[in-house]
């Protein structure tokens, strides 16, 4: 016997029936969805810890005369549930200039996100990964660089001759500075 | 639109495919019984959607597993949520499961040309059941990771290669890191594939022969779609009430605390569908001891094996009446029967004071190790495990249970809210109620601590009784309501101080019982400011604010302490400077950290008792205790422990 020559159910209440059954269906399966997508993008309600200034250094350990020095950034990082206290969470560079000012360069290329290095004999910053240049000041040293701005600067304070840097990170591949939340 | 769905369809039929499923023919019309088998696919649809969204949170290594499994149920926006289905709707599969089989059974759709199809269902059956027993451990809580430790032990029991089997489950000789990627592997790849593979299989097989009718039919044929549909849906939504109505009841699913290899975990118990194995066990010997081997091979294996055996063969003897007949009563007998266990085990635990006792220490241990996880030190790399070891609220009670409160009370109780017990001889003339009021117990506890029936004293039998304290209770020690009843003449010599002691008539208890009786109202208040300074010496965080708020009564006290002629505790005790002869404790720091942990390292130390040491240990000096253990017994003994701050405070400081 084939139903569907003849129905069995005027209509109206077969239209019912059909939208009752998807409704019904749609809802079961929505919930363990959706219970499983607030899950999922819980990340984007979690603000990136933003902390405030680290002791770097001393300024007597910055060379006078401007030459970059390499310093980790010693902080409390945490990763889901473990929390490390004191580890490395970044580097920066550290000028020192005329006057005891002292210039902050976070070391992660802002094209990509590699870590960019210091060439003394060329006098640059140099990264390995795609050779953008940055002049001592961060600024781009060329016009070939692939990044869209120069390196980042952070606030420094100098406190009876310590150097704290507020540390941060910024998104990556744009002309913009804007910080990671 | 229309065009492309030609397109799809021309390149694959998925018209015809849709259709077919669609239109479906159902014997005598839509039904509820049918829907047994959709609220099953359903299940599975759930479990394997919550299941990859719980992947991606869950790591799988025993120094992250209880860690990433807490992250998502106490941190995650709807962690709890999606965890709780996945949980839950794992119970309500082990129900739907028998509700299908019995369905299949009384409806006679296992018989030809289905016997195939019903072994298939059996096979399913139990790999849903091995999804649910290797998903208890993963989250490495004590609960999972003991149930399932005696899960593979058994396996160990198996004939010749048992050990091997175990071996090769576990990933090693020991519980580990490799145990949980390979219940992992198994639980979210090898079961799952195995599941969707045979279910292919299932419903293929299904549609081949079509629904069984249940006779008589009533109604004419109908296609599945929309009504059959229709009324699987709503079985389905009623199937994700019941998971959603005990997921909101519960908050989720539970997780104890996290596995600790060195801490048996009296409270372990299989999830409840396994409970009717685990109570079976525990009839091995009566059932099987006169049967040569091992009666838990025959209870564990044998036996088992033997009605899975005939559960399969089944659909063969269906094809007679008579078989038909005793494969539903062998099924009923067989639910039955399951159930008489499952509920005998549950009432067994119920009355069981140590099982009762053990949950609640459970309970105490998971909630601590949330909060500490919650605290502002977090989560160290080693796990949250060395969280709960090196924490005074979890270790204090347990290590003072198990070396101290043979001899000390805490607040009346082992530190853990049981009470010790000793054995007693029963004597001629003793009667139940007799025994009972001397070792301050009730007859039923008395009757059920020994099993006894209703009047069965043997005398010349020993019975477990509460064991009397042999020692000060400790609870507030040093604090001064714990002093002011030290100092009271109608306190001094009860059992909760010196009464058990062999200082019961000692020096101490007669200056408090003789001098203290007859002091004037003027030395009374004298002794409460010597109170005030001694339980100052402790620093306990509890009468913080008192210490701070009294300072002129305490200096007062420090004064009367170090010598004073009505007080006349210089003449026994040292305080901040040396006696001649000194015959009791030093008072100096007494009741702070380092006093206390002088104390119980070696109380024979001539600053405590010396040679006049009643029968404490030197748990220190003697290596009972390792330091660390001391500092835990005595930072618990003396209140200090983190506290998470309550929400005021939280308030407060913004």
């Amino acid at each position: 016997m084939n139903q569907q020559d003849q129905p069995a159910y005027p209509e109206r209440r077969e239209f019912l029936l059909k939208a009752a059954a998807v409704g019904v269906g749609a809802t079961t399966a929505a919930v363990p969805l959706l219970a499983g997508l607030a899950t999922l993008t819980d990340p984007l309600r979690r603000k990136a810890g933003s902390s405030g200034p680290a002791f770097v250094t001393t300024l007597d350990a910055l060379p006078a005369d401007g030459t970059p020095r390499r310093f980790a950034i010693i902080a409390d990082r945490s990763d889901a549930w473990n929390k490390y206290p004191n580890v490395p969470i970044g580097a920066v560079y550290l000028r020192r200039l005329e006057g005891d000012k002292v210039v902050a360069l976070n070391v992660t290329c802002p094209h990509a996100g590699c870590p960019v290095e210091y060439r003394a004999g060329a006098n640059l910053f140099l990264c390995p990964c795609h050779d953008s240049r940055f002049d001592l000041d961060g600024h781009l040293a060329s016009i070939n660089s692939p990044s869209q701005r120069g390196m980042d600067a952070l606030e420094v304070e100098i406190r009876d001759g310590a150097v704290w840097v507020k540390f941060q990170n910024f998104e990556a591949g744009k002309a913009a500075k804007i910080p990671l939340t | 639109m229309k065009r492309l769905l030609v397109w799809v369809d021309d390149r694959t039929g998925v018209k015809k495919l849709v259709h077919e499923a669609l239109y479906e023919n159902v014997p005598g019309g839509a039904r509820w019984r049918y829907v047994w088998g959709s609220t099953l696919t359903f299940a599975l649809a759930i479990q394997f959607i919550t299941g990859i969204f719980l992947w991606m949170s869950y790591s799988p290594s025993s120094q992250t597993a209880w860690e990433s499994v807490y992250f998502i149920q106490h941190e995650m926006s709807g962690g709890w949520l999606l965890r709780g289905i996945h949980h839950f709707t794992a119970d309500a599969m082990t129900v739907l499961l028998v509700l299908h089989l019995m369905q299949v059974l009384i409806d006679g759709a296992y018989k030809a040309p289905r016997e195939l199809n019903f072994l298939f269902g059996l096979a399913l059956l139990f790999l849903v059941l091995g999804l649910s027993l290797t998903g208890y451990l993963l989250p490495w809580d004590q609960k999972g990771y003991w149930a399932t430790k005696v899960a593979t032990s058994i396996a160990a029991i198996f004939p010749g290669i048992g050990p091997e089997i175990q071996k090769l489950i576990i990933g090693g000789s020991e519980y580990g890191h490799h145990t949980l990627t390979r219940f992992f592997a198994l639980h979210a790849g090898v079961l799952p594939a195995m599941v969707i593979g045979l279910l292919v299989g299932h419903i293929y097989l299904f549609r081949r022969f079509g629904l069984t009718a249940k006779e008589p039919l009533t109604r004419p044929d109908a296609a599945f779609w929309p009504e059959q549909v229709l009324k699987d849906a709503v079985a389905c939504l009623a199937v994700l009430a019941a998971v959603l109505v005990l997921t909101l009841r519960h908050h989720g699913a539970e997780l104890t605390a996290p596995a600790d290899p060195s801490e048996n975990y009296a409270a372990a118990r299989p999830e409840w569908y396994f409970l009717f194995l685990f109570q079976f066990l525990k009839y091995q010997e009566v059932l099987f001891g006169w049967l040569p081997g091992n009666p838990e091979v025959w209870a564990a294996f044998i036996l088992p094996g033997l009605i899975i055996l005939l559960v399969c063969a089944m659909p063969f003897f269906g094809r007679w009446r008579l078989g038909h007949r005793f494969n539903v009563g062998f099924a009923f007998a067989l639910v039955l029967a399951v159930g008489l266990l499952t509920w005998r085990a549950k009432v067994d635990d119920r009355q069981n004071p140590n099982y009762v006792v053990a949950a609640k220490q459970a309970e105490r241990d998971a909630e601590r190790a949330v909060q500490l996880a919650k605290g502002p030190a977090g989560i160290p790399t080693a796990g949250a495990l060395t969280l709960l070891r090196n924490d005074a609220f979890t270790q204090g009670p347990k290590l003072f249970a198990r070396h101290c409160a043979s001899c000390h009370r805490y607040d009346g109780h082992n530190g853990l809210g049981d009470l010790p017990t000793a054995a007693v001889k029963i004597q001629t003339n003793d009667t139940l109620a007799s025994i009972a009021k001397s070792h301050n117990m009730t007859e039923d506890q008395l009757r059920s601590f020994n099993k006894l029936g209703a009047d069965s004293l043997l005398p010349g039998h020993s019975l477990e009784v509460f064991a009397a304290p042999a020692a000060a209770d400790l609870k507030g020690f040093a604090s001064r309501e714990w002093l002011s009843g030290l100092l009271d003449p109608s306190r001094v010599d009860t059992s909760h101080y010196f009464g058990a002691t062999k200082f019961a008539d000692g020096k101490m208890v007669k200056f408090v019982k003789k001098d203290v009786a007859g002091f004037s109202p003027e030395q009374k208040e004298q002794l409460k400011k010597v109170i005030a300074a001694l339980s100052a010496e402790a620093q306990l965080k509890s009468q913080h604010e008192a210490d701070k708020r009294d300072t002129t009564l305490i200096e007062e006290g420090r004064t009367l302490l170090a010598g004073n002629e009505a007080m006349r505790c210089s003449e026994c005790h040292q305080f901040r400077n040396k006696a001649e002869d000194p015959t009791g404790p030093d008072l100096t720091g007494y009741g702070s950290r380092e006093w206390l942990l002088g104390i119980i390292t070696n109380p024979k130390h001539e600053r405590f008792y010396g040679r006049r040491n009643d029968r404490m240990p030197a748990f220190g000096a003697d290596s009972i205790l390792n330091a660390q253990a001391v500092g835990l017994v005595v930072d618990w003994l003396r209140g200090e422990w983190y506290e998470p701050a309550t929400r005021t405070e939280v308030a407060a400081q913004h």
